[in-house]
């Protein structure tokens, strides 16, 4: 069981203009082996939703439940994949996947175990004593990717992981996330802005709206799995997106609404 | 740092027939490395072939020497003058001077960069003695502590310390917090990612730091031998300025130039041994 909770998780950050406010309070329960995906427009708060699930933020009010015990710290229970990729330079491919595994002091033929069976997993055959400057950006996400998996987390969380990658390259790379989900199962926390991917990834995709962030609503995937490239040409697909991006832009309306009436009034 | 060129901002060959002015005269245009080499080497022969002009022209070897007479007295000397010792006696003040300031501004730089209380009490004080150039303070430095070497170590010191300080708090402050933050989500504690993450992310760019500055610690040794020294290259140049040798003293600067360029030259080949890992940054 590696289920993740949110418990009215409340941000806000104080500055000397006052404090402003991140979150409204936020539950929510991403059950054991649910693949969750969050959407949202940017400022939205959903990355430092995540971070909170990571323990690198506390928040103000409210916690963070990972296998129902609290989680204020991070953990290597809990992986975390950034954009940025945030690979170590100095190190090669190899040696950043095993970078947590050496924080375990998992013994070196056991690493160079794990470390190999994910480098085939993840394509990198032939690049794993290269440094991360020689690497393309689809390659530097799935050595993150790896170096999250050689862990062993019980959930994997994800800050728009492909956000940074060109069309082409993100299609690939979502494809080999759902391969490699189908066969580790892990819990995922996924965010995106990118409605075809969380539509496509996830069995929830969760909306949230702007700031402050909140939960607007919930849509279960019912696409079945395991999905493949033609999973997106489905009329389910198509249906399932629609009705995601409804969602979204009547709340970005709202938004709109809200911020003209804001101007109006001061 | 080695420049690369960019074939790719040439126009592409054929089509629109291209002008002399097309083709050399075009803002940010890459030329052929071959064009950019002789353009270098006909500079150097330009300031010789000027030199020279001058040199003919004042027909006053004590003020403008001919390069040539600046080569021989250059030979002469290393060869009669014993100017290799004045050069060992920089060279020593120059390397003691800096490895003192840097094995105290690179520790208390990376304290600064990462721990905002440390910032916070070093930062002022070092901002403000920072702009207080290094030569004001040698007469002060002589009330102190005599002619000795202590004084002309301590010259170097301040000239580089509060440089080095700053800079390598800058490079500790561009350090990543993703990286960081991965590495706690990785099981690492705050002592392991400090030592395993944070240190070696710094390692390239306190080099580099440590490059700059030590080209700055030639100035202020010189300024400091100008001043009060009995050897060392500023004192040979003193010297040589009141028996009127324009073309000596032009010599040891020339000397200190290629010294110069020798660190540098060898600060780089360490880098790129030590570090190559690290990105070629392009800059055209």
């Amino acid at each position: 069981m590696s289920s993740l909770e949110f418990r009215d998780v409340e941000m806000e950050f104080r500055s000397r203009a006052g404090a402003t406010r991140a979150l409204d309070p936020i539950s929510l329960e991403v059950p054991d082996r649910q693949f969750a995906c969050l959407v949202g427009p940017s400022g939205c708060g959903k990355s430092t939703l995540l971070m909170v699930a990571a323990g690198l933020v506390r928040p103000t009010r409210g916690e963070v439940l990972a296998d129902g015990r609290p989680a204020h710290e991070p953990s290597a229970s809990r992986g975390m994949v950034f954009q940025s990729y945030s690979l170590y330079p100095w190190l090669s491919v190899r040696r950043n996947i095993e970078f947590g595994l050496e924080m375990k002091r998992v013994p070196k033929a056991e690493r160079r175990r794990i470390s190999s069976e994910l480098i085939s997993l993840m394509k990198l055959d032939g690049f794993a004593e290269a440094y991360p400057k020689t690497l393309s950006g689809g390659m530097k996400q799935r050595v993150a990717i790896a170096r999250a998996l050689a862990n062993d987390p019980d959930v994997l969380l994800m800050d728009e992981p492909f956000g940074a990658l060109d069309a082409q390259t993100r299609q690939i790379m979502q494809e080999l996330l759902t391969d490699i989900w189908q066969r580790y199962r892990k819990t995922v926390l996924f965010v995106t802005h990118d409605i075809d991917e969380a539509v496509f990834l996830g069995d929830m995709v969760y909306v949230m709206t702007a700031r402050p962030g909140r939960l607007r609503t919930v849509i279960p995937i019912d696409l079945p799995r395991p999905r493949s490239f033609e999973t997106q040409s489905s009329p389910r697909f198509t249906e399932l997106r629609s009705l995601v991006i409804e969602v979204i832009h009547e709340e970005s309306l709202k938004a709109v609404a809200s911020e003209l009436a804001a101007t109006a009034a001061s | 740092m080695q420049v690369a060129r960019e074939p790719a901002g040439r126009l592409p060959r054929g089509g629109r027939r291209q002008g002399f002015l097309a083709t050399y005269l075009t803002p940010k245009l890459a030329v052929s490395r071959r064009l950019t080499l002789a353009l270098g080497a006909a500079a150097f022969v330009v300031i010789v072939l000027v030199w020279t002009l001058a040199a003919i022209l004042v027909d006053n070897p004590s003020f403008v020497p001919t390069p040539v007479a600046v080569v021989q007295a250059w030979v002469d000397m290393f060869t009669t003058q014993g100017f290799l010792i004045d050069v060992g006696w920089s060279t020593f003040r120059i390397v003691g001077g800096f490895l003192i300031a840097a094995l105290v501004a690179v520790p208390l730089g990376l304290l600064m960069g990462s721990f905002e209380v440390v910032r916070a009490f070093f930062q002022p004080p070092i901002n403000a003695i920072r702009y207080m150039p290094a030569s004001a303070f040698i007469p002060l430095l002589i009330l102190f502590q005599g002619l000795g070497e202590s004084e002309k170590l301590t010259v170097i010191w301040i000239g580089v310390f509060f440089q080095l300080v700053l800079m390598v708090m800058d490079v500790a402050q561009r350090v990543p917090m993703e990286m960081l933050n991965v590495a706690y989500t990785l099981g690492a504690s705050r002592w392991t990612v400090f030592r395993k993450v944070f240190l070696p992310a710094t390692f390239p760019e306190v080099v580099d730091a440590l490059r700059i500055t030590m080209g700055w610690a030639w100035t202020y040794l010189i300024v400091a031998e100008l001043v009060a020294a009995t050897a060392g290259i500023g004192y040979f140049i003193l010297v040589s300025e009141r028996y009127l040798r324009a073309d000596r003293i032009i010599a040891a600067i020339l000397t200190i130039g290629v010294l110069g360029l020798v660190t540098d030259l060898l600060f780089a080949l360490v880098s790129r041994w030590a570090f190559p890992y690290v990105e070629k940054v392009q800059n055209a």
